[in-house]
């Protein structure tokens, strides 16, 4: 099934880097659970499972040309939006939130595949609409619409942190394809207050405290504030050289929210202190700027859009949840790529680093 | 032109990956940026916020040490107090809970819910406490249905008992939670807001040794509050006990004499200068002092004209009134202006001037030598040495007794008392002394002000003949097990250098003033001991609230002082009372009841019979120095007393 042309043209530095952050991510999420009373399978044991389902998930991705994306996208993309209805009527409530959709034989989170789904159709969409020195107004309101559906759909699950990265992933995309400067004005001028009605009505409660206290943390110390702080107090003990690993008193004795997910890099930093925080920073920046290169050396447009569209979810996956964890975003909870413990953000990852790949293994077939 | 349309759009997409890569570094450096904020630049304040985050400080309040009178009779000590306590985090079912405790200890459901919903904002492994004060009954009920009662403890703390309820209240003082202000002073580093301390007295006094060391547990905590284990614990130390110089006995009978009286009594041993009875009347209820004082009672505190709250042994200052008149009659005799045998004619008043002084004896004394001045209590004899005299001199007689100085007591607001001098005026008033002045401060008026403790001490001085002790409370230090720690040695303040002839003659005056007919103190007259002793009746010159018109603030003060046995004198005794008109009346039985107490401690059969029950009580207090010390029992620091006196 596999080409042996491909096999030989693998991206290396791409796989080394995913693979080194995966390990590192197994070897934290030991260190963060180990306070956990664990029944069953331990969490590392499931990380490295979901590891190499991804791997293999990724591998399999790799073999396909991603040009059959191109025409699948639309229909991928409809499809997904019915889901997305689904879970908003029969969807498995859990902490406060609907996101959970259960087919049966497995559960999946369709906002968590809104992710790549909104990579593939606008790369489809821009693929196929060429616009001279930027897009107008009028040409940027079709994509925009596409955007808009989800991103109201999974705002209302409510899920800030998805609806964050799906939008932020478009933006991406559309920046790269080039706006026009009074596209630009406009809709910031159309953005502002948006906003505000957005804070006024669509806002749950919640999520207004969540900005609050990112605001302000000494808010509330027991809120959601707490996290923050309990956060920053743990990356900021770190230190130059950190903790030790299993040493992190803030991580050992459950100071931190989600630590084996969420924040996770608040126990890494903890325990590895800003040495081991630089390492893992310049290994995510190493992976993003390896992804825009695949999409510079890209000869077709589906292909460099998508790429670019796949290095935007994981790097504004790297950096809002690095920068929530040391308190420069709002707590929204969104992982880190690779990193953080789960199997539904490790899949989407691989995907995604399935693509790149593809993209990358395919760049000579032209 | 399609063509080359692609490779211009495919040319600028590059460049746009180009752009978007500077994006990314940046957006990299900010999060690099940022840690370097945190890890490095406030390492050392998130580190020391971490270790605090982890390690939960549960003190453990020191018992305070006791105060034992000279002879161990115990005065304040430590009794247990039970209260019912919960721990939230163990309990699954509140309300069961509460209605179970209701039902088996009859306490208020509804009190002990509120208290619970008060301190939910703590941590949940804190035990609140649902009651206070409860009885030991109650205590084995709950111990009967431990396992139906999970998360419910029972805390024992300290609290301070005064054994003798009121007695040497304004001496022992009381305890209270440290103020702000007390924390920023001096002395007062390691204490932390909520601790008890020392508000008065010898509690205040010696509270550095009552204290003792407050230890406590690291806990090891997590983010929800849940004990993971003790990291270490420290176990808190008893205070050292104080062993004051009173005599329990004497105190007693003391304060007895006084009845409703106000006024105040020092008793000295002359030989070393140990207080043996340290009275200020009426006294209060020190206990009430350590958690809510009810509003009413300290209304009625304030409100009492006799001013109860007041040491008036350590701070009223009275002026001496005739008591003062060994001092001139000592300056006169130094200064040879008189002798044993020079004789003056009272005829009941002295004129200066266009004043006439008036002598208390309107019908006059007629022919008075020093022993009359002194038993009968002549003003006139006085006036006229006192006018030959001048101020000065009279001033540098009681100087030399140390008066107009504090005496040095442990205790806190030790008042100087005032000898007037002419150099005083011109400095407090700026006029120059008017030698019609002189002759009240010849018979202890005008400006001249003394402590009870300046009293007590004089007499003393006079009884030993020059040797000026330290008044001094506390005989010795000792821990928890009886060992001591330090003994007071007495202190010798100076010596009054006064011949011994005119320490004799003075002497054998107030001998006469108590055992002589017509002398003036009869009253504190013993059949089996000879007193000496010298009344005294001072004008209240400034009328307090005279509006008010009440005759009692118009009375005169009734002093008397007196040293016993004559021969050979041990103790030495002042007494005021205040508005008593009268030393002789009012203050002299009192004198009496003092000396005749301490003769009587001393007789061994008696000390068995009255006894203040003092080995049971010794017995008892041991055992409750040994249920203190253990430190497991206190769970909450002291800050919650005041819930027990709610």
């Amino acid at each position: 099934m596999i080409d042996r042309r491909l096999l030989i043209n693998i991206d290396w530095v791409l796989a080394g880097l995913v693979v080194t952050v995966c390990l590192l991510g197994i070897l934290n999420i030991y260190s963060a659970t180990t306070p956990y009373k664990i029944i069953g399978t331990a969490y590392y044991i499931k990380q490295f499972y979901w590891m190499l389902l991804g791997i293999i998930i990724s591998l399999f991705i790799c073999s396909l040309d991603y040009h059959i994306l191109e025409d699948l996208s639309y229909w991928v993309y409809g499809l997904l939006l019915l889901l997305l209805i689904a879970v908003l009527i029969v969807g498995k409530r859990s902490m406060g939130a609907t996101r959970w959709l259960n087919l049966g034989f497995f559960t999946i989170q369709p906002s968590e595949l809104m992710k790549l789904v909104i990579i593939v159709t606008f790369a489809r969409f821009f693929n196929n609409f060429q616009s001279a020195g930027g897009l107008t107004v009028k040409e940027a309101l079709i994509p925009l619409s596409l955007l808009a559906v989800p991103a109201a759909l999974i705002m209302k699950q409510p899920d800030l942190g998805t609806a964050t990265i799906v939008i932020l992933i478009a933006l991406s995309m559309i920046m790269y394809v080039g706006l026009r400067w009074s596209t630009i004005v406009t809709f910031v001028c159309v953005t502002i207050p948006m906003f505000w009605i957005g804070w006024a009505y669509l806002l749950r409660p919640y999520q207004k405290n969540r900005v609050l206290d990112f605001l302000n943390p000494e808010r509330s110390r027991l809120g959601t504030g707490y996290h923050i702080i309990q956060s920053k107090i743990a990356v900021g003990s770190g230190g130059l050289t950190g903790k030790g690993y299993i040493k992190g008193t803030q991580s050992q004795l459950s100071f931190l929210p989600e630590q084996h997910t969420d924040f996770a890099f608040s126990v890494f930093a903890e325990e590895w202190g800003f040495i081991g925080c630089l390492l893992l920073i310049i290994i995510y920046l190493s992976l993003v700027l390896w992804g825009l290169n695949i999409a510079r050396r890209c000869n077709d447009r589906f292909g460099g859009l998508l790429a670019v569209g796949v290095t935007a979810m994981l790097f504004w996956h790297t950096v809002i949840n690095i920068g929530m964890v040391i308190g420069l975003f709002p707590v929204v909870g969104v992982p880190l790529p690779f990193f953080s413990y789960g199997g539904t953000s490790m899949i989407t990852s691989m995907v995604g680093i399935g693509l790149l790949q593809n993209i990358s293994m395919r760049r000579f077939m032209f | 032109m399609k063509e080359r349309r692609f490779v211009r759009e495919l040319l600028e997409s590059k460049q746009r990956i180009l752009a978007l890569s500077f994006v990314v570094g940046v957006a990299f450096l900010f999060l690099v940026i940022r840690l370097w904020h945190l890890q490095i630049l406030n390492a050392d304040d998130y580190h020391a916020r971490s270790e605090n985050n982890r390690l939960r400080f549960v003190p453990v309040a020191a018992s305070r040490g006791t105060i034992l009178d000279r002879n161990g009779v115990m005065l304040v000590s430590n009794r247990p107090s039970f209260s019912l306590a919960v721990i939230p985090q163990e309990v699954k079912d509140k309300e069961a809970l509460l209605t179970l405790l209701s039902d088996l200890l009859g306490l208020d459901r509804v009190e002990m819910s509120e208290r619970w919903k008060k301190n939910l904002g703590r941590a949940k492994y804190y035990p609140i406490v649902l009651a206070s004060n409860i009885t030991r009954d109650q205590v084995e009920i709950v111990e009967e249905n431990r396992l139906r009662l999970p998360g419910i403890e029972i805390e024992m703390k300290p609290v301070r008992e005064y054994t003798s309820k009121q007695l040497a209240a304004h001496l022992l003082g009381y305890i209270g939670e440290v103020s702000e202000k007390e924390l920023d002073s001096k002395g007062f580093e390691d204490y932390n807001l909520g601790d008890y301390i020392g508000k008065n007295g010898i509690e205040r006094a010696l509270e550095a040794e009552l204290h003792g060391n407050d230890g406590g547990r690291q806990l090891e905590v997590d983010a929800r509050g849940r004990v993971l284990r003790t990291v270490s614990e420290s176990f808190p130390t008893v205070g050292n006990s104080v062993v004051l110089t009173i005599n329990a006995l004497i105190q007693k009978q003391a304060e007895r004499a006084f009845g409703d009286q106000a006024g105040a009594a020092v008793a000295m041993d002359v030989t070393n200068g140990e207080i043996l009875a340290f009275v200020s009347n009426p006294g209060f209820d020190p206990a009430l002092f350590s958690g809510k004082l009810p509003t009413d009672v300290w209304q009625g505190y304030l409100d009492d004209k006799r001013h109860p709250l007041e040491n008036k042994a350590l701070s009223g200052q009275y002026p001496p009134g005739s008591t003062f008149k060994m001092i001139t009659a000592l300056a006169g005799l130094q200064d040879n202006m008189i002798n044993e045998s020079t004789s003056v004619d009272c005829n009941g008043s002295y004129d200066l001037g266009t004043s006439t002084f008036k002598c208390w004896n309107k019908k006059g004394h007629r022919a008075t030598n020093l022993r009359k001045s002194l038993r009968e209590s002549c003003d006139v004899f006085y006036y006229q040495l006192g006018e030959k005299l001048g101020v000065d001199k009279i001033a540098a007689a009681a100087k030399a007794f140390k008066l107009g100085t504090p005496l040095g007591v442990e205790l806190l607001n030790e008042k100087s008392g005032l000898i007037p001098t002419s150099e005083w005026k011109l400095k407090r008033f700026g006029k120059r002394w008017f030698r019609g002045e002189t002759l009240p401060v010849s018979i202890g008026q005008g400006a001249v002000l003394m402590t009870p403790i300046q009293l007590a001490s004089m007499t003393a001085t006079i009884a030993n003949e020059g040797t000026i002790y330290r008044p001094y409370l506390v005989k010795r230090i000792i821990d928890s097990e009886g060992k001591t720690l330090k003994e007071t040695k007495n202190e010798i303040l100076g010596t009054a250098s006064f011949s011994k002839e005119s320490f004799r003659l003075v002497k054998s005056g107030m001998l006469s003033v108590v055992n002589e007919p017509g002398g003036t103190g009869a009253m504190a007259r013993l059949y089996d001991v000879k007193v000496a002793g010298k009344t005294g009746t001072s004008q209240v010159v400034k009328l307090r609230d005279s509006k008010k018109g009440i005759p009692y603030q118009y009375r005169d003060h009734a002093l008397f002082v007196a040293f016993a046995p004559f021969e050979k004198p041990e103790i030495a005794v002042a007494v005021v009372v205040e508005h008593g008109e009268h030393g002789g009346a009012a203050a002299a039985p009192i004198a009496g009841r003092i000396l005749r107490a301490y003769f009587d401690s001393k007789k061994p059969i008696h000390k068995e019979a009255v006894g203040l029950q003092q080995e049971e009580d010794e017995d008892k207090n041991t055992d409750e120095i040994e249920e203190m010390k253990k430190p497991s029992i206190v769970k909450e620091p002291l800050v919650n007393l005041d819930a027990a006196h709610d």
